[in-house]
Formats: C-alpha cells, structure tokens, sequence
C-alpha cells in the first residue's frame, strides 16, 4: 500500500507483455488469448471491449494471478490486485459489514481496526447504517457499492472489473459510474473495466482496448477524448463510441 | 464542489430509499386480525387431529375387531394420560432419548468424518460415493441380527445400526452441501485470498450448512426408525425404554397402552421434526432465500 502511494504517476502499474493462454490441449485445445500485450499506467482507467470469445476475463483471472499464461509474462509489481465480478457474491449468510471484514480477516487485522474501517468503507460508497443488513435486503445497485467496498477493504492498488454493471438497470449503471469515477480518483486507484458496452468503455475509460475474438488479440487502442466527469448520453461519447463500434462489428463480421 | 457532491449523495440516496421500499404496503396489524392468523395457522391440525380421531373411532364402532384388541380413543387417551403421569412412562423416554442422542452424536462425527473425506479426496469419492448412495437405501433393521452377533444384546449393538443408518445421508449432505457451493462465491474467496482454514471457516462450512441441515433432518429420521426396530429386537436386561413398553404391552395384550406407546412415538417423532424445520428456516431466512 505505502509502496504504491510512493510511486510518481506514469509508472506502469500493469504490464501485460505478449501473452498467450491456451486451455485444454491436443485437437480440442482452444487459444483464448494469442500475443496481447497490455501496459496500464499508475492511476489510469482501462476500459477493455470486445465480443464474445475476446478473452476478456480470461485476461483479468492472469492479472490477478488467478492463471498463468502459456507464454508471455504478466507483471504487476508488489502490487495488490482485486476482483469484481457482474454478480457482487456476497457472501449470503453475512451482513454487510461481515462482508467487507472478509479481506481484513485474510489479512489479520485487529477487531477494531475492521469495524472502522467497514464504516469508513461504506461512507464511501455512500451505505453509512448498512452495516447490519443482510445482502438480500438490498438492491442490485447496492450489492455491487458493497462488493465495490470490499475490494477496496484488500487495500488493493489495482482493482480488475469484470462486466460489473453489466446486470443493473440503466440509471443505477449511470450513477455507479458517478461513483466509480469518484473513488478512483479518491483513492488513486488503477483500473480495468471490462465491458461488452461500448458507450460504458468510452464514459470511464482513459483509453479503450478493443480486442478481437478468438483469438484474442488487441485490434486498437483509443484514448478518449473529454473532460471529466463524463456523461455517458453526452455527443462526444456517443461520437466516440460510434468509432469503436464500427470497428468492432467488423471484427465481429469476419467470424460470420 | 461541495454543491455537486451534496447533489450526488442525494441522487445516490433517492435512489436506494426508492429499490428500498417494500412494492406493496403492509396493513397495520390489529389483536383481531393476529388471533385470526393465529387460529387460521391453528385449525388445520386441529382438524387433522379430529378427523384421525374420528375415522379411529368409526372403525371401533363397525366392531371390526373387539375392542379388547382394537379400543377406541375414548379408552387410550385416558390411559395414555395416565401412563405419561407415572416415573416409569419418564424413564422409558429418558433411556430411548440418551439413546437416540448419543447414537444420533455419533452418527453426526462419523457422517462428518465420512463427508469431509469423500468431498476432499477424489479417488475416495469414486470408490465410496456410490456405496454411501447405497447404504441410505437400506433398511437398516436388516443389520440387527448381525449387529447382535457382533456386540451381543448390548447398547452397542443398537448403536452401531444407528450409526449404519444416520451416518450416510450425514454425510451425503455435507458433501452435496460442499460440491453445491456456488461458483461465484468461490471465485469470490479465491480473490479475497482466502486459503487454508479460513477457506474451510469463512466460506466452505457457512456455505454448506443449508444442506448439512438437511441431511441431519434425514439422518435422524433414519436413526429414530433405528432405534425404534432396535428396541423392540434387543431388549437388555428387561431396561425401560419405550420399545421395550411396547413389546410389554403387547405381551400382556394390552392394546390401551400399546396404543398409548405408539402415539408417543409419533409425538416424538414429529417435535424433533419441528425443530429441524426451525432450523431450516430459520437458516434460509437468513441467507434471505425464503419466500417469507
């Protein structure tokens, strides 16, 4: 953690050099992923799209070490990485407050030191008094502010999201992206956002990664262009993202 | 700055409060309406109870058989009252509950034991997991004879055939339990880092307990028919025990008392049933996967 805050800006955080994976072997090997190279700078906000079979997730399971590469190196430093998904997977049978001591109680931290830090963690996703409700009770929407908190309570400098708005409605999606923003900012934090949605990628990202499909490879890279905070129905975005999109349906077009 | 971000919690609390509400209203409860949820709950098994009664004592009346052999209710109750009210009717129950306790405990370690080794060890699971499938199906009243050439006309003896009849569907529910664990949630530990004992304490077991439940609850239903069968076929020593009771009552060829035994049996039964459902409810409430 005092590592990270250490580093000047314009470090690399993530450096993805030439990797391959490939599952199974023989005949009925598959290669998700084929010669991609990703660098993500301290600080900055990756936004990767790509169709189906792009390897996406695939690519955030080896940047947080959860597999290894067939070739290639994956290099995240000291770094600590964590993960959210599309489902928050709360655990069901804790409260919220449980919920975000998890990573804390991985890590032995005292007692009270946790319970501070879960009120501190929930007043930044905005669920101060949440602590003792159950996960059902809540919303889609809130469930996701959760599973954001409890990343956050890895004391982790990369955060890797997988589609994690990808199930809510339109206007919780619009508002999460308000607060991702914010606490990325806040807390200086390095993320990839992986999204089938292009307009998502183009509201959040400092530069969007298109990947081609099977295998998956990286087609183009786009920095966005506009001030933050972003509105996602803004002209600009929509212009933006109409690029992207054509790009993308023709790569989608060469599987037909 | 601090304009906009008040304007945003604002935007970000609406919201919530809204997905918060409950879709429909609630009414306001008043003592009426909770002693008419109370005697709706209540009349069904009140009905139930009369109509066993009822159909009992219509067939007593058709003089079937005679009611030295087959008395109405209007002869057992009484004598079952009367039977709960002496010291013997209380150590009878006592002796049969140590029993089922104690073999119920052991079947729990045993079945825990079993479970956790099959869900670990793969190989184990291919040579054993069918024949657990295979023991749950058998009657366990088949291995008495056995049982008593092993142990003699002895507690163990009984034991050991709870232990053969609770003991798979334990540990077919803990290892159900385990190999049902969501995969998100797995995934979700992977990230966290958790490892070792704390994947067991922290994910592992929490998760697993819906269906541990419910392989107890089956369990003991094996363990109670056990135990019952067990009774009746070894009989030590003349002890009190209700299976003993029973086969006493039908030596003396009364049919009052054996009655009598039969319905606390089913009493038992059906209170130790009350309490696992409590259990599941009271679990699945909390994991908030109840519809109530």
């Amino acid at each position: 953690m005092t590592t990270a805050t250490e580093t000047p800006v314009g470090v690399e955080a993530v450096r993805v050099d030439d990797i391959s994976k490939v599952f199974g072997s023989g005949r009925g090997a598959v290669t998700a992923i084929d010669g991609m190279s990703v660098h993500v700078d301290r600080g900055d906000f990756l936004a990767v799209v790509g169709a189906s079979g792009c390897g996406k997730s695939t690519l955030l399971s080896l940047v947080a070490g959860l597999e290894e590469p067939t070739t290639g190196t994956v290099d995240v430093g000291d770094r600590k990485v964590a993960m959210m998904f599309q489902e928050a997977a709360l655990f069901p049978w804790l409260t919220v407050g449980s919920n975000i001591e998890i990573p804390m109680r991985v890590n032995r931290v005292p007692k009270a030191e946790r319970r501070r830090r879960v009120e501190e963690l929930l007043e930044l996703v905005r669920l101060q008094g949440m602590a003792k409700k159950r996960p059902h009770e809540l919303s889609g929407g809130m469930r996701q502010r959760v599973a954001l908190a409890r990343a956050l309570a890895q004391d982790a400098d990369v955060l890797l999201m997988d589609e994690p708005f990808g199930a809510l409605d339109a206007m919780t999606r619009d508002i999460l992206h308000d607060e991702l923003e914010r606490i990325w900012r806040e807390r200086n934090l390095t993320i990839i956002f992986v999204t089938h949605n292009v307009r998502e990628a183009v509201r959040l990202g400092d530069r969007v990664v298109l990947l081609s499909s099977r295998p998956g490879r990286v087609i183009e890279e786009f920095t966005v262009e506009g001030e933050r905070p972003r509105r996602i129905d803004s002209a600009g975005i929509a212009e933006q993202a109409a690029g992207i999109t054509d790009r993308l349906r023709e790569e989608v077009s060469r599987h037909a | 700055m601090p304009e906009t971000t008040e304007r945003e919690n604002r935007h970000v609390q609406g919201l919530d409060a809204l997905e918060l509400q409950p879709a429909r209203g609630k009414d306001d409860r008043n003592i009426a309406q909770v002693a008419g949820r109370i005697w709706s709950a209540t009349w069904p098994k009140l009905a139930a109870i009369a109509i066993v009664l009822l159909s009992w004592q219509a067939v007593v009346w058709s003089g079937w058989r005679s009611e030295f052999v087959f008395p109405g209710p209007d002869k057992v109750l009484p004598t079952l009252f009367n039977e709960v009210t002496t010291p013997e009717f209380w150590t009878a129950v006592q002796v049969t509950m140590q029993r089922a306790f104690a073999g119920f405990a052991l079947a729990l370690v045993v079945g825990v034991l079993i479970g956790l080794a099959v869900s670990r060890f793969r190989p184990l699971r291919s040579a054993i997991g069918s024949l657990i499938t295979g023991l749950q199906t058998m009657p366990s009243i088949v291995w008495f004879p056995f049982a008593m050439l092993l142990y003699g006309i002895t507690e163990s003896a009984i034991m050991f055939v709870i232990v053969l009849g609770a003991a798979p569907s334990i540990a077919g529910g803990l290892t159900s339990g385990i190999d049902y664990v969501n995969p998100s949630l797995l995934r979700a530990g992977q990230v966290m880092g958790l490892r070792g004992i704390q994947h067991y304490t922290l994910l592992i077991v929490p998760a697993a307990l819906p269906m541990f439940v419910s392989g107890l609850k089956q369990g003991w239903a094996f363990a109670w028919r056990s135990l019952m069968a067990g009774e009746l076929l070894v009989i030590i020593n003349q002890q009190n025990s209700i299976g003993w009771a029973l086969s006493q009552a039908r030596q003396l060829n009364d049919a009052e008392r054996l009655l009598s035994y039969i319905i606390i049996v089913l009493v038992i039964g059906i209170v130790i049933d009350v309490f696992f459902n409590w259990a599941d409810r009271a679990l699945r409430r909390r994991w908030g996967v109840s519809q109530d």
